[in-house]
């Protein structure tokens, strides 16, 4: 095949029933590899695109659905290429697929396969659109020799080939054999016109829509192998703490148990393998496990982390901030800014560790055999499940399988594979299919957390109140802690976006870090550092527009400016737009009204942020009446490119606003001891139907760009527009999250 | 033995009666709509009726529904889709969806006894959390769900009305 040069590399093939199948693959090449996984054996659940003699459409959905949209969304892209009725079209969720080189290279079999980032669209739009033409012209190929005329002669309507001098139609079904021996197209194919798109840019539902309302959709906590037993494991409480004895005489009579299988905590300073040391129990059922690990009887060692608190953890911010931090951005001059200042405000804000918590706590199941592995799991990283499946038992790559299901939840703390570990180690130990479950309490006590983080914000300001210079330091425990291969020096990457505004719209931006110590681990949630620092800025906007009278809307469209590409050198880039940024804010005031007045105990607040490539605003209205908060309205409009679903992104705009409000109002997770003092809903208290606000409205920016992710983006400006809002209704500011009960007095 | 009506079926479960009734359900029934959220009677992903009321099955031991009438998310549509279902699909309310079958059937049984609801009723009554913040959603879909019973009762009572038969 001449397609060497190709980047990206098209496989093409029969399917076991004589149909089409089609895969696409970002690098590598057929002919030299020497073997794969993810590939069709059988049922050909690995491909993207397949066709059967009978004219069924299957499309693989190849990331991980944990709520995001993709498993509609990416098929969309292909369906639309492909040209076929989505209507028609099945949905497979495709295992993992790698493969691996003469040299002894690995590869992603079809295209990148994690769930992070927000890039699933983004990364998938051109390969998957070059998937569906591909299939497409294979059939018309197919087609044109069957019928003996030229194949410009043909065009296709959904499904079905068009010879319009003829006359002749045919669905693609009839085609599918032959054109799965055809040799792939040297050139790709020519890809739609935008103004031709009749599925991307359709609102579509949810493809699991039916089976999720009737019980039968799978997750992890559904998955079953053969012959399974259920694993439940007592884990240390104390970060880097271990066993230092246990008795399980008790949890052995309990009816079921089978096994006692000690687990070894990480090395400390190491990255984390599993996340704590613990006694695994193996029972028969889910419930004599957890009976049987009640029984157990075990001493901890407390490890090194023992004393740490929140309280501690904040005078070490503190304290840490007295003298001058680690200059990651120095742009212009601020201390010749401060010295020639009108006017100087600087304000402190924090943010609190918080938990992952997705609905559906971990869970996976594993079967280590002694010439390969099985994997079934709720996983944002399928590919890091294979490597450390292959790092414990040494198994070859290829000969362990993994499969996803539905994720109950990802939000980041399945980037992460830990519990696939667990049980690992488990069916390692008792060589069967081990299904683990971890409870709410497992959970909530065990998790990588978000930072927590002390943020102070500096600015010089004209006599007009307009910024001159500005200074971001921030104190946090990295998200990088104990990740190999990073430098001291490295550990704010993760923390402080460089190329975040208002760099580049002002002269003189400073950035300083602080790295502080911590035992707990942590790890990406939502948008990561994202969240804390749209907080911080959004929030100091508002009080310098403030301080010098100005409204909050008006003061950051000046210091956004026109519309105009700067450089964006941090995930999400490589522009930023402040044109963009200033359109959403300016969308969205014009819907919910901004500038109307208001009746007392009420107030409106605006923010804005850019992540990851995607631009969200909202308004939020609240009433605080006697220091009860109600949000009462949230309008929120989001440039994000070409919306592919834009269903989609509403419900991840809605996503945001009540995870946004979740996280604001009550969650945070604190030390006390060394241990987590949170562990279950009544002490990790999330939003209900209570807290929602009644009206919640999405507009959605008609944009020429080209598709970013939606995961994230709608999270970030939601807290600031809620505490400008409280600021606007009460002249109280919250520095603080969460708000917790700060507005009682 | 504990001996219950399932999904309209007789269950016999042979084990501990301690076991909640939650992993009777997942474990020994085979049905894994009802979903583990706490284990603590908070989350509500557990809901199914038990003699037509909503009941948390993690914290309820198999022995308390000895002789009782349990359904679940699974018998809840068994023979058409039920209303709520049917308004959950067409307001397209699942994100990852974990939640949404103790939804479900949260909403169905309330809806029952509140069949013209308010804002305020559903605050109340609608407790099961959802972590991907579906709210919006849910409340829509339980205002479409009241309005697809109005259609079906008035359908009984007016059979010529053509837009009741839609
Ligand atoms: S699992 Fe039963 S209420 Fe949460
Ligand atoms: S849809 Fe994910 S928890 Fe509700």
């Amino acid at each position: 095949m001449n397609s060497l040069n190709r980047r990206r590399f098209l496989q093409a093939g029969a399917t076991l029933a004589g149909g089409l199948a089609l895969g696409v693959s970002l690098r590598g090449r057929t002919e030299d590899k020497s073997g794969s996984v993810g590939a069709p054996a059988g049922p050909h659940l690995a491909y993207l695109v397949r066709i059967e003699p009978d004219g069924r459409v299957i499309i693989g959905a190849p990331n991980p659905e944990m709520g995001q949209g993709v498993k509609t969304s990416l098929p969309m892209i292909i369906a639309e290429e492909l040209d076929v009725n989505w209507d028609d079209v099945l949905v497979e969720q495709m295992p993992l697929g790698i493969k691996r080189d003469s040299e002894g290279n690995l590869s992603w079999l079809h295209v990148g396969q994690g769930a992070g980032g927000s890039t699933s669209v983004s990364e998938g739009w051109q390969p998957l659109r070059e998937a569906g033409a591909t299939a497409r012209q294979l059939l018309l190929q197919a087609a044109a020799d069957s019928w003996g005329v030229p194949i410009d002669s043909l065009s296709t309507e959904r499904g079905t080939i068009v010879h319009s001098a003829s006359g002749r139609r045919a669905g693609y079904g009839e085609f599918a054999a032959a054109a799965s021996a055809l040799p792939l197209p040297e050139t790709p194919p020519t890809l739609k016109s935008s103004a031709d798109f009749n599925i991307i840019g359709q609102p579509k539902p949810v493809v699991d829509a039916l089976d999720i309302v009737t019980g039968k959709a799978e997750y992890g906590i559904d998955a079953a192998l053969p012959g399974q037993v259920y694993a439940s494991i007592e884990r240390c409480p104390y970060r880097d703490g271990s066993v230092v004895s246990y008795d399980d005489k008790a949890a052995r009579k309990v009816p079921g148990v089978i096994a006692i299988v000690p687990i070894e905590g990480p090395a400390p300073d190491e990255y984390f393998t599993v996340l704590a040391a613990g006694i695994a129990v193996v029972a028969d059922s889910t419930w004599a496990a957890l009976q049987g690990r009640a029984a157990l009887k075990i001493e901890w060692d407390p490890g090194p982390h023992s004393k740490e608190s929140t309280a501690s953890l904040r005078e070490q911010m503190v304290a840490a901030m007295r003298q001058p931090g680690q200059v990651v951005l120095d742009d212009g001059d601020v201390d010749a800014a401060w010295a020639n200042a009108a006017d100087q405000f600087e304000a402190e804000y924090f943010v609190p560790y918080v938990s992952h918590a997705p609905m559906e706590t971990q869970c996976c199941v594993v079967h280590v055999r002694e010439d390969g592995a099985d994997v079934v799991a709720p996983t944002q990283s399928p590919s890091g499940a294979s490597r450390i499946v292959n790092r414990l038992t040494g198994l070859d790559r290829l000969s362990i399988n993994v499969h996803m299901t539905r994720l109950g939840g990802g939000f980041g703390r399945r980037l992460t594979v830990d519990y696939v570990a667990e049980a690992t180690l488990v069916s390692m130990a008792v060589k069967r299919p081990v299904k683990l479950q971890w409870t709410r309490e497992d959970d909530l006590q065990h998790d990588f957390y978000r930072p927590c983080g002390l943020h102070r914000l500096r600015a010089s300001l004209d006599e007009q109140g307009a910024p001159t210079g500005w200074r971001h330091q921030l104190a946090s425990p990295s998200k990088y802690y104990r990740r190999p291969n990073v430098k001291p020096e490295d550990m704010w990457k993760p923390e402080l976006y460089t190329d975040d505004p208002p760099r580049r719209l002002l002269e003189n931006v400073q950035r300083q870090y602080y790295s502080m110590a911590s035992g707990v681990p942590r790890g990406s949630w939502r948008a990561p550092a994202h969240y804390a620092n749209a907080f911080a800025v959004q929030s100091f906007i508002d009080e310098l527009a403030h301080r010098h009278g100005h409204d909050p809307l008006e003061y950051q469209l000046a210091l956004l400016g026109e519309p105009r590409e700067l450089p964006y050198e941090n995930h999400g880039g490589p522009v930023f737009d402040p044109g963009r940024l200033a359109g959403v804010l300016k969308l969205v005031a014009a819907k919910a009204d901004w500038g109307e007045q208001l009746p007392a105990s009420r107030g409106r607040g605006i923010a804005g942020h850019f992540t990851f490539g995607g631009y969200a605003a909202y308004v939020v209205d609240v009433t605080v009446d006697a220091g009860e908060l109600r949000i009462d309205r949230v309008v929120g409009a989001i440039d994000c490119g070409l919306a592919v679903n834009p269903n989609h992104v509403i419900a991840q705009m809605e996503s945001g606003v009540h995870d946004g409000i979740s996280t604001a109002l009550r969650l945070e997770i604190t030390l006390e001891g060394g241990r987590i003092q949170q562990d279950n809903f009544h002490n990790y208290r999330m939003a209900s139907m209570r807290d929602a606000p009644r009206v919640v409205e999405t507009h959605i920016v008609d944009s020429p760009h080209p598709p970013s992710g939606v995961g994230e983006p709608p999270i970030s400006p939601l807290a600031p527009a809620l505490t400008n809002a409280i600021f606007a209704a009460t002249g109280q500011r919250i520095r603080e999250l969460p708000i917790a009960d700060q507005l009682k007095g | 033995m504990t001996t219950f009506t399932l999904n309209g079926e007789s269950f016999d479960f042979d084990g501990p009666d301690d076991t909640p009734l939650l992993w009777v359900l997942r474990d020994h029934a085979g049905l894994t709509g009802t979903k583990f959220g706490c284990g603590a009677g908070i989350c509500g992903a557990c809901n199914v009726h038990i003699d037509g009321r909503t009941r948390r099955a993690c914290i309820t031991p198999v022995s308390a529904v000895a002789g009782r009438t349990i359904t679940t998310i699974e018998g809840l549509g068994a023979q058409q889709l039920h209303p709520v279902q049917q308004a959950w699909i067409e307001e397209d309310v699942s994100q990852c969806g974990y939640c949404q079958a103790g939804q479900i059937m949260n909403a169905a049984e309330w809806l029952e006894r509140v069949p013209e609801p308010t804002d305020e009723d559903i605050e109340r009554y609608q407790t099961a959390l959802c972590r991907c913040g579906t709210y919006a959603r849910i409340r829509k879909a339980i205002f479409r769900a009241a309005e697809i019973r109005r259609q079906g009762a008035v359908a009984v009572v007016e059979p010529e009305d053509p837009e009741a038969a839609s």
